[in-house]
Order: structure tokens, then sequence, then C-alpha cells
């Protein structure tokens, strides 16, 4: 993958693209955007993951230039951008209400940006051609936006932002209406485009797979503030914090009081029940309140005691999920805690090991999962 | 039959208050003078088959032709129209900042701002038309107002000129332009002048781009409210335009009850309402074509 080649933000001599420095926007007495600091180098593709109303569209606002910091700077290419009006940024922004200019076929909206740079005619009917192609909407060319799905007016709003190649794309949840196969060849038709042209991305979506898919970096936001920025697969396996564990993907979470052994933790977690063990990545003071954090595909069912795993403990199955590729065990633990388990359905249905009520183990090893403070 | 009678009511309002009343003047329109009550001849008899077959022998369009051989009448037509597009075309001019701005305020504004363009019709249309003779006469307010600014040495002349029939036009018939736009503008989704902005429309490029192609319903709408009755437009030249401005509604009057030329006065009724008939129906096409865009 050329992902693991190119991480930019690794390297010190790295200049990057847009750069937020101590960014707070406040709306009235509402703090949309709190004390952010942030880098985005070129060419990446940066994903925006959090809960609704958490300022996503608000940090993308600012870069277009609808919106201006109430404190801090933000520079693009070194330059403050903040005096430069929208319409003389090298950025496009697809906007998550689309904003489709209704008097105009969509084959205009898509022209719009392009007849704005006073390109001859056969370039822009070209490039609308390309565009059309690329979202799957020859056909709807001559219609008005009113006349074709939702869908379909994402797309366009989508190849209207796509059209002008500028340096840096902000797609507000571009891709949200649109189904999952669609969906999938859309996202890989972007990072074609993005390899391509090496145009910077800054992507809104609600998704983790979309963003797990295509990003270079996701970056979780809560309440206005960055609270973790890492590559995807950092930030599934290295979560910093239990919000963002339990924010991308699913988790299983479990609450102790740490008492350090060596190199491990020991975490006491309920009475009667034995310890769970884990490798911390910074250091834990004993009697200190930690979180132990799992993925339930690491946590395997068994029906009998296995002999080496360090961790291992009894439940029994209170319910079964059932999707397809793979099946989550929920298993209640003596003390009333559900823990999750994934395995993936490699055998058909009929052969499934285990049904409710039953007794089973559970197991992982001491790297599988991570020791979080908070 | 419930559907049917749903579609009856209207066409039987229709039939009493525009058709009957319609098919009275184009008979009178066909009829001759005569002093007596009613002021023509002949009247309508149906009491026997050869009664009705003289009163439809009798009937011929010599009025129409008459029309034609004055040039009073085409004059006043003309001069009706060119007075209405001129007033229509400053109405646009002068309500449509009024109406963006009043689209651009404050959300808990606006309300307060339709009612003071509503308020005018609180008072009656005449009272405020006679109060602009006093404004405008040569002892009137403004020429005061200028003379003490010294602005102007000589007082200038306003009232009874063309000049102060379309100030009285403009002015009554404004409502009727900035209601429609600013409903249209209000409707316009900001986003919109976003994206265009971000595509690289200036402020200005934008406003043109987008903000008035989508306001086109409002504007065609309160340009035809505007013009079809300022075509037929009476009592505004006959206070304010004096004997010089010439107006086919003034010549309309004068015919009925100056000459009490009722057969002509109808003609000259008939005429107008074909013209009308023309701007009535694009109005109403407009109209459908915009429902049909938002639903
Ligand atoms: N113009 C505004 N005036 C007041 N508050 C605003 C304004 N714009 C946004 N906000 C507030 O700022 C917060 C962040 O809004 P933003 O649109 O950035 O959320 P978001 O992360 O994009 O959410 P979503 O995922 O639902 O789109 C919200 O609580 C919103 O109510
Ligand atoms: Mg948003």
């Amino acid at each position: 993958m050329t992902q693991s080649v190119f991480a930019p933000w690794n390297d010190p001599g790295a200049k990057p693209l847009i750069q937020f420095k101590n960014v707070t926007k406040r709306f009235g007495e509402f703090v949309a955007i709190d004390d952010l600091t942030i880098d985005i180098f070129e060419q990446e593709f940066y994903a925006l993951l959090g809960p609704s109303g958490c300022g996503k569209t608000t940090l993308m606002r600012m870069l277009a230039g609808f919106e201006t910091p109430t404190e801090g700077t933000i520079l693009l290419d070194g330059q403050n951008i903040a005096p430069v009006p929208p319409n003389k940024r090298a950025v496009n922004m697809m906007f998550q209400s689309y904003a489709l200019f209704p008097h105009l076929s969509i084959w205009d909206n898509i022209a719009f940006g392009l007849k704005r740079e006073g390109l001859a005619k056969d370039v822009i009917g070209d490039r609308v051609q390309e565009m059309l192609r690329l979202t799957r909407l020859e056909k709807f060319a001559r219609r008005k936006p009113h006349q074709i799905s939702g869908g379909q007016r994402q797309r366009v709003a989508l190849a209207r932002s796509l059209a002008k190649a500028p340096k840096l794309l902000l797609l507000d949840e571009p891709l949200g209406a649109l189904d999952k196969k669609l969906r999938q060849e859309t996202q890989f038709e972007l990072m074609d485009i993005q390899e391509k042209t090496g145009t910077t991305f800054v992507i809104v979506t609600h998704d983790q797979e979309e963003a797990m898919t295509v990003a270079s970096r996701v970056a979780v936001m809560d309440h206005g503030k960055i609270i973790q920025v890492a590559t995807p697969a950092d930030i599934y396996e290295q979560p910093n914090s239990v919000y963002v564990a339990d924010f991308i993907g699913d988790v299983n979470i479990i609450e102790g009081k740490a008492e350090p052994q060596g190199g491990k933790v020991s975490i006491a977690w309920a009475e009667g029940q034995p310890n769970v063990t884990g490798t911390p990545s910074s250091e834990i003071t004993k009697g200190q309140t930690v979180h132990f954090a799992i993925r339930p595909e690491k946590v395997t069912i068994s029906a009998t005691k296995p002999e080496d795993a360090t961790n291992a403990i009894q439940g029994k199955i209170l319910d079964i999920a059932y999707l397809g590729n793979v099946s989550t065990y929920h298993v209640e633990l003596p003390n009333g805690v559900v823990i999750k388990s994934q395995t993936a359905n490699n055998r058909r249905l009929s052969r499934r090991s285990f049904t409710w009520e039953d007794d089973v183990w559970l197991s992982w090893t001491d790297t599988a999962g991570i020791l979080l403070e908070r | 039959m419930r559907r049917i009678s749903l579609i009856l009511v209207p066409y039987l309002w229709l039939l009493a208050l525009f058709l009957v009343p319609f098919l009275i003047v184009l008979k009178i329109s066909l009829s001759d003078t005569a002093l007596a009550i009613p002021p023509y001849t002949p009247t309508l008899d149906l009491s026997g088959w050869e009664t009705f077959r003289a009163f439809v022998g009798a009937l011929d369009m010599e009025n129409f032709v008459w029309l034609t051989e004055d040039d009073l009448y085409w004059k006043a037509y003309l001069s009706s129209l060119k007075i209405a597009l001129i007033s229509t075309f400053f109405t646009l001019l002068i309500g449509f900042p009024i109406a963006y701005g009043m689209a651009q305020a404050r959300e808990d504004w606006r309300p307060t701002l339709l009612m003071l363009v509503i308020l005018p019709f609180w008072t009656s249309f005449l009272i405020r038309v006679y109060s602009w003779m006093g404004i405008l006469s040569q002892e009137g307010y403004l020429n005061q107002l200028l003379l003490s600014f010294g602005l102007i040495d000589e007082p200038l002349i306003i009232l009874n000129t063309p000049v102060a029939v379309y100030i009285g036009i403009v002015y009554t018939y404004l409502p009727f332009m900035v209601l429609p736009v600013y409903s249209a503008l209000e409707k316009l989704d900001g986003s919109l002048l976003e994206a265009a902005e971000d595509l690289g429309c200036s402020r200005t490029s934008a406003f043109w781009l987008v903000t008035v192609p989508l306001s086109k319903s409002g504007i065609i709408a309160g340009s035809f409210l505007v013009f079809i009755p300022t075509l037929g437009e009476f009592v505004i030249p006959s206070l304010l335009g004096g004997s010089r401005t010439l107006m086919i509604g003034k010549v309309l009057w004068e015919e009925f009850f100056n000459n009490r030329d009722w057969p002509v006065a109808s003609a000259v009724a008939i005429i107008l309402l074909l013209i009308l008939v023309i701007p009535i129906i694009l109005f109403q096409r407009n109209e459908q074509k915009q429902r049909e865009a938002e639903g």
C-alpha cells in the first residue's frame, strides 16, 4: 500500500498545506470550534469524524471562507487565508445540503464553476462530460435538480465540486445518500482522482468504514475539539481514549483498578473474577482507574477453557447477532457485565457451534487489548 | 357528482361576475346612442322571435369603426401602454431593492417591515392620491423643501404633468411589486449564494446569476400586477396628470360620464380588455409554471 510510504506527518521537515493554529470559533456564546490546532498535508485524504454538532461543517466553512475564526489563524501554504474571499480561494466545497442551483440543469450546475474561469466552450463541455461519466449522471444532464433522486442530487453536488479540480477539496458527507455498492465505487473513484490529481481532500463522514477505507488520516472530534488524529489503522488499534475507541468500531470496555506487575498491568475489575492483564503504553500508578478496551473480533469464544491464553473468563451466551459474514456473541459474565465476541462465519449456519444459554469461555492474548487512562 | 359541483362553483362565479357583465358591455358596444334611459338603442327584447331578430339586426360595428377613425383613441391606447410600461419598470427599479432589503433583514424584523409595506392600504386610495397633489403642487411641500434648501430658485412644475402620473402610479402600486418579489427572495436558500461564491463568483455576479434568476417568477408576477391595472388606470392620471396626460382609462370615463356615449365607451372598454387578455394569460402561465417548479 502507498499509505505506509505516504506519511508526511511523521516527517519533521514536511510543510503542511493547511495549518489551524489555536483556532476558536464562537457563535455568540456558543463555542463551535475550541482552540483547535491541526496540520493537513498536501495530497492527504483527511477524514473528519465526530458526532452531530461537533463542529465538522464549521471547520470546513472556515476553510472555504464562509466563516472567519473568532481567534487564531488558518494558514494555507503558509499564508493567512483570513483576508482571502471565498471566490479567490483554490478551494471547493461540496455542501452538506448540496446547494444545487434549482434554475439550472444538471449540466449547467456542473459547468457553473468552469464557466466562471472563462474556459473555452469545448474545454468546459469535455470536462462536464467527464464529471457526468464519473458520477454516472450522463442520462440526467438535461434535467433540473428537482427532477432527480436524492442520491443523484448528491452525485451532482460531488461532480460540481470536483469539476474545477481545486487544490483543496472539502467534501461534507459526500456519499451519505448513496447505496452501499455505489458508495464503495465512488470511494474508489475519489481515491483514484486523488492519486491522479494530487488534490488534497478533507472529508466529513458519519460512516467509519468509509473513513477507514479512504483516509490517510482520521481526525476524531468532539465538542469542537480534536481528540485524536492518526492513520486509520492506528486510530483503530491505538485509540488514545475510551471516547475514540468507542466511536470507531465496536469495543468492549472493562473498567478497573490498576496493579502494575513488572512490564504488565493487572486490572482488578470485579470481585471473584480473575484479573485482566494488559500492556500499558504509559506510566500507570497503582490503584489508578484504568479502562481496558478490546475489540470483539479479538475475543475468542470457546466451549472449554483454553490452555495457553493469559486472559480467560467464563460466561453465558445472552444473545447472538448473525450478520452474515460475522456473528457477534453477547456473553454475560457472572457479575452482569456483557462482553461481545465476534467470529467470522466461515462455516455454514447449520453447523454453528454455540447457541443461547450455552456456557462458554472468552479469552484473549495480553496484547490484544489496550489500556486507556481516560 | 361532488367533483362536478366543486368545479361548478368557480365557473358560476366567473359566469356571474365576468361573463355576464362582459356580454352586457359587448352588447352595448354594438348599439347606437340614444336620448333615452338607458342611453342606447336597441334594448334587448325577448318577447318573440321576430323582435329578437330585429334586435340583432340593429346591432353593428359602427362604434369600433369610429375608434379607428378618430386618432384620439389609438393615441390614448398607445400612451397608456407607454405609461404602464415605464411605470412598471420604475416600480421594479424601486421595489426590488426594497424587497431585497426586507429579505436580508433580521428574521424578527421581517413581519414589521411587511406590515409597513401594507400599511398604506389602511387609508383610502383617493385620500393618498389627493395628498400627493398637496406634495407636488407649485406651493406644495416638495417645492417648499427644495426652495428652503436652496436647491432650486423657482418652484418646479410637477403636478399636472406626466411626471406626477408616474410618481402617483409607482407610489400606489409599489406594494404589488414588493410583495411577490419579497416572497420569492425570502425563499432563496443562502447556501446557493455561498455555493456560487465557492465556485468563483463575485458577490455581484452571484447576484445576477443566482438571486435574479431565482426571483424571476416574483419579478414577473409583480410586473403584471402593476402593469395590468395601470393600463386601465383612471383616477391617478385624472387627479395628478391634468389635461395633458392622455390615458385610455380617462378617455373611457369622459365618454361615459361627460359625453354620455355608452356605446363608444363600451367599445373602448372591450378593446382595452382584448389588449389586457394577452398579459393576463402570460401572468397565469407564469403562476402555473412556478407552481409546477415548486410542486
Ligand atoms: N451560524 C450559526 N449560529 C449559531 N450556531 C451555529 C451556527 N452554525 C453552527 N452552529 C452550531 O455549531 C455547532 C457545530 O455545527 P456544525 O454544523 O459544524 O456541526 P457538524 O459537526 O457539521 O454536525 P453534523 O454532523 O450534524 O453536520 C452546532 O452545535 C451548531 O448548532
Ligand atoms: Mg455538518
